[in-house]
């Protein structure tokens, strides 16, 4: 059952061989029994989740449902959620229940979803091993010892563990695809404004945005569809028609032109992530793709334009936790500073203060010009190596993540070597482009991704690509031995 | 030593939108704390600005009403600093690219000199909510229903160069936002802010001295007041050999001085940086041009066409175009009673004026309507009642007492006319004083008044003056 894609889900509730209920049900045992060992939820809600999928029972009795209705999902902890706890994996919020639903919620209850509970996270999404999440470490379900990647570590361990069959979740630097590569998993990060940031706590606003994270391309395209569409809400959601991701998932690949940048392909990448990647590009040539060498000149600066960009809008997006109107207040302040500085000291982790001190600094007078300004303009230049590619080739490939798992531990106290885990995601966050990250063969026995990086909006091309390798090959069918 | 005073001032007048400017909440004054605050104003985890237009309306509007450049592009900054009553921890603002470019006003003075003041830029802003510490013991509360309220802020250059200045230079930029309906200027509300920027320099000397930044002048004449004693304070300071500070200081209106709030050391840095969840505002000329359309006559155009149409003074024009209800009441003055638009600016400015300066009544709810006024106009004009008569209905009609016609009814008011009666009356007072009339005729010309009110007094005003005058003459110079 677990090992069901969503439209196979969806046509066992039709058929009436299970209920929303039990299949709600069924998976609530599972995150009981296996999570655990796990800690990818924070906040499981199968009193919510039993009445949503009650609700969904009737919803398909009657007809006119759609391929969502009565799916249990879970949600990354950065989308509010109206009456559950929404902690953003911080002890800043801790005991914070939203008063109202972010947009991706809202349109996702709307298609008939049943949220199972809220998964784990890197505090306010800023990490790539899911360690600093105030709710503790989330494990790798192919190996307990090795971290899940991050930010969305959470979502990617529990959609890789089968405790929910899809997730929502959210990148700002790569925090669905490297955590995607990682668990073995498909994670798409739409065009920057496809989906609706309203809701979704903010890290960097320039940089975030949400996507599914799902077993599939296919489970992708039916989660996109869903969440993706303009938002009055949100001035930065783009304000164009959203198409049918699942129409062409599989139109031919003959003819499609991939990119292969050279700079995705040098120091720093494991041998056995580079072979599995190629042995997958291998396979696109043998779909009909043609191949041809790109470069991205600027790549060697995306990490250091995010490490200014990034805290510098988290400087000002965290201010609003300060103690004053909801989450964590130090115990009795003596005045106004004192509150401020000890709830902020006492609620926020050593990696979310390390990035809003890198921020203040880098927006100061006197520092702004050299470092914001000067990152704004590098941006440029990035995102202007991409448009030059995409004049000659339909998608560009990579690796995802230069590595695979690493030990929990490992990089925790060296901040840069964690930083370059994220070294091909942070790019197409500057840029604002889409891309994806599907599972490929094993790299030593750990999974890895392959990153597909699409021009603005072609997340249906990304789809199609992604879903003729899973047409192809079953990468993305296995799921780890250890858990049942 | 000649000192100059040297000021600026930055105006925050608060839009007249039905909501906020990031937010559907309204903006309404005076509700309970916290009950026009939505998760927006709120600062709550996730949620976004989204820009309301009608603000953006009445920014360009004024632009267009100072002969600014309206930007065809500006952008929203975060302004970031702590504070209770500031939900998330930055205002959004503008700072580098602002919606209004430079333009100029020009205030005119009591002297009949005018000037011109330029005006630095205008920015679209939010405001910030208000902390309450005395309704709680100990502790501060909020209240969060102005956060989000949209302001332009309108900063002049550093123009001014004295306190008259400066009132008549905030007063006129008060009188064109209601002229153009942006602002209720409503100083009491906090609808209309003025903190100003002073300095002073020995005269001659081009180098601006260090300034002070005045706040809390919540009336024009706190702001003349607070100017003025700071120009004195500072002066002070240099002449015995300090030197002034750059800080920011509270006007208290009780105690009629200023202190420190804060120095320029404990300024924040406030790292403004473009915010990234609101799009530029990008115009174009057609939009712009739709907001020409929109501009109502403005003040300085109106007071051109009451001095070229009603022949009037400029200080009279000035005064009545000095906001658009006055100028408003002042033409349909004109037009009910078809008389001389003199005499009608006259009373507007005259009895009327005063009426309402004693009793503080706005001119839109005064007691004696446009309608009224020119009804007692046209009883002058024929001749119904003297211009000294009409002051007393005037009062009645201000009173409640009915219209013009109807207080000379009740109160026999009606100017006498008659020849014959006047000149009766003429004789017997001439025959009453014969020693005055023996001075008179001896040259003693001044006594003419006398006698004039001698005849006054039997008919208690109602004589009609010119003709008074006419037969007294004619009878005096007999015998």
């Amino acid at each position: 059952m677990h090992n069901k894609s969503i439209t196979e889900l969806a046509a066992g509730l039709r058929a009436g061989e299970y209920s929303s209920v039990e299949l709600t049900q069924y998976f609530l045992d599972r995150i009981q029994r296996l999570d655990g060992g796990l800690n990818s939820f924070v906040t499981v809600c199968s009193d919510e989740a039993l009445s949503a999928a009650q609700a969904a029972d009737q919803q398909l009795k009657s007809g006119g449902a759609g391929p969502l209705a009565g799916i249990p999902i879970a949600h990354k902890d950065i989308f509010c959620t109206e009456g559950i706890r929404t902690t953003c994996g911080s002890k800043m919020l801790e005991s914070f229940i939203s008063p109202y639903d972010a947009t991706v919620v809202t349109r996702l209850k709307a298609a008939g979803v049943v949220n199972l509970g809220k998964t784990n996270m890197d505090e306010f999404a800023m990490g790539s091993s899911n360690e600093t999440s105030y709710y503790g470490a989330v494990r790798n379900p192919w190996d307990t010892e090795t971290v899940p990647g991050g930010s969305s570590g959470g979502s990617a361990a529990c959609v890789a563990a089968r405790l929910a069959p899809v997730a929502t979740g959210t990148d700002t630097g790569g925090s669905i695809r490297q955590p995607a590569a990682l668990c073995g998993i498909t994670g798409l990060k739409p065009t920057y404004g496809r989906v609706s940031r309203y809701g979704m706590i903010a890290f960097a606003s320039s940089l975030d945005q949400a996507g599914p994270m799902t077993t599939s391309a296919e489970d992708a395209a039916i989660m996109l569809q869903a969440m993706a569409g303009f938002d009055q809400r949100d001035s930065t959601s783009a304000d164009q028609p959203v198409p049918d991701y699942s129409a062409g998932l599989e139109d031919d690949l003959t003819g499609l032109k991939i990119g292969l940048p050279k700079e995705y392909f040098g120091e720093g990448l494991d041998a056995d992530v580079a072979k599995s990647v190629e042995e997958a590009i291998a396979e696109y040539k043998k779909l009909g793709a043609e191949v041809v060498e790109i470069s991205l000149p600027n790549t060697h600066l995306a990490v250091p334009t995010y490490y200014v960009v990034a805290p510098a809008e988290c400087s000002s997006n965290l201010s609003r936790f300060d103690g004053v109107r909801y989450g964590h207040r130090c115990e009795d302040p003596k005045d106004l500073e004192d509150l401020y500085k000890r709830s902020r000291a006492e609620g926020f982790g050593d990696e979310v203060k390390r990035r809003i001190l890198i921020g203040t600094y880098a927006l100061s007078a006197g520092y702004y010009d050299a470092y914001y300004l000067k990152a704004q303009q590098v941006r440029h230049l990035i995102s202007d190596d991409f448009k030059r590619a995409f004049e000659q080739v339909d998608v560009i490939m990579g690796p995802t993540a230069p590595d695979t798992g690493f030990r929990i531990g490992e990089k925790a106290n060296d901040p840069v070597s964690m930083y370059l885990s994220d070294i091909y995601t942070i790019a197409v966050n500057l840029a604002g482009l889409p891309g994806i990250s599907i599972p490929v063969a094993p790299a030593a026995g750990k999974p890895t991704g392959l990153q597909i990086i699409g021009n603005y909006f072609a997340e249906a091309k990304l789809l199609n690509v992604a879903h003729r390798l899973q047409m192809a090959t079953d990468y993305h069918k296995a799921a780890p031995a250890n858990i049942e | 030593m000649q000192w100059e005073t040297v000021i600026g001032l930055e105006i925050h007048a608060q839009l007249a939108t039905k909501s906020k400017i990031f937010s559907g909440a309204s903006i309404a004054y005076g509700a309970e704390p916290n009950t026009q605050a939505c998760n927006v104003d709120l600062g709550m985890p996730g949620v976004l600005p989204v820009l309301n237009k009608e603000a953006v309306r009445m920014a360009v509007k004024f632009g267009l009403a100072i002969d600014a450049e309206v930007a065809p592009r500006s952008v929203f900054a975060r302004k970031n600093y702590f504070y209770p009553d500031l939900p998330k921890g930055y205002q959004i603002s503008q700072f580098e690219l602002p919606i209004v470019g430079v333009g100029s006003i020009t205030i005119n003075l009591d002297d009949g000199e005018s000037k011109v003041i330029g005006v630095t830029r205008a920015h679209l802003e939010e405001d910030a909510g208000k902390s309450l510490h005395e309704d709680f013991h100990g502790m501060t509360g909020i209240d969060l229903n102005r956060a989000g309220t949209p302001l332009l802020e309108i900063v002049s250059e550093p123009d001014m160069r004295s306190a008259v200045e400066a009132v008549a230079y905030a007063k006129k930029i008060h009188a064109l936002v209601r002229y153009i309906e942006i602002c209720d200027g409503n100083m009491a509300e906090g609808s209309f802010r003025c903190d100003a920027n002073v300095s002073v320099r020995p005269k001659g000397q081009e180098k601006l001295g260090t300034r002070a930044e005045l706040k809390n002048l919540n009336s024009f004449r706190f702001l003349e007041k607070a100017i003025n004693l700071e120009v004195e304070r500072q002066i002070d300071i240099i002449e015995s050999g300090g030197e002034v500070v750059q800080e920011t200081r509270l006007y208290d209106a009780d105690r009629n001085e200023t202190r420190s709030m804060r120095s320029k050391e404990e300024a924040n840095d406030y790292r403004y940086f473009p915010d990234p969840d609101l799009l530029p505002v990008e115009l174009d000329d057609v939009f712009i041009n739709e907001m020409r359309q929109t501009l109502p006559e403005l003040p300085d155009e109106k007071r051109q066409r009451f001095e070229t149409d009603y022949s009037l003074s400029p200080q009279d024009a000035i005064t009545l175009t000095s906001s658009r209800e006055l100028a408003n009441y002042y033409e349909a003055v004109v037009t009910a009673a078809q008389g001389d638009p003199k005499i009608a600016a006259n009373w507007v400015n005259g009895e009327l004026a005063a009426a309402l300066n004693r009793d503080a009544v706005d001119i839109t709810n005064s007691p004696v309507t446009a309608e009224l006024l020119a009804g007692l106009l046209k009883r002058i004009a024929d001749q119904t009642i003297s211009g000294k008569i009409a002051k007393q209905v005037f009062e009645a009609m201000w009173q409640g007492e009915g219209d013009a016609d109807a207080v000379i009814e009740a109160k026999g008011l009606k100017q006498i006319t008659d020849s014959g009666a006047i000149e009766k009356m003429v004789d017997e007072v001439v025959a009453n004083n014969p020693k005055q009339a023996e001075q008179y005729r001896s040259g003693k010309d001044k006594l003419f008044g006398f006698f004039v009110g001698q005849v006054m007094k039997q008919t208690k005003g109602k004589a009609n003056p010119q003709q008074v005058n006419e037969l007294l003459k004619k009878r005096l110079a007999q015998d």
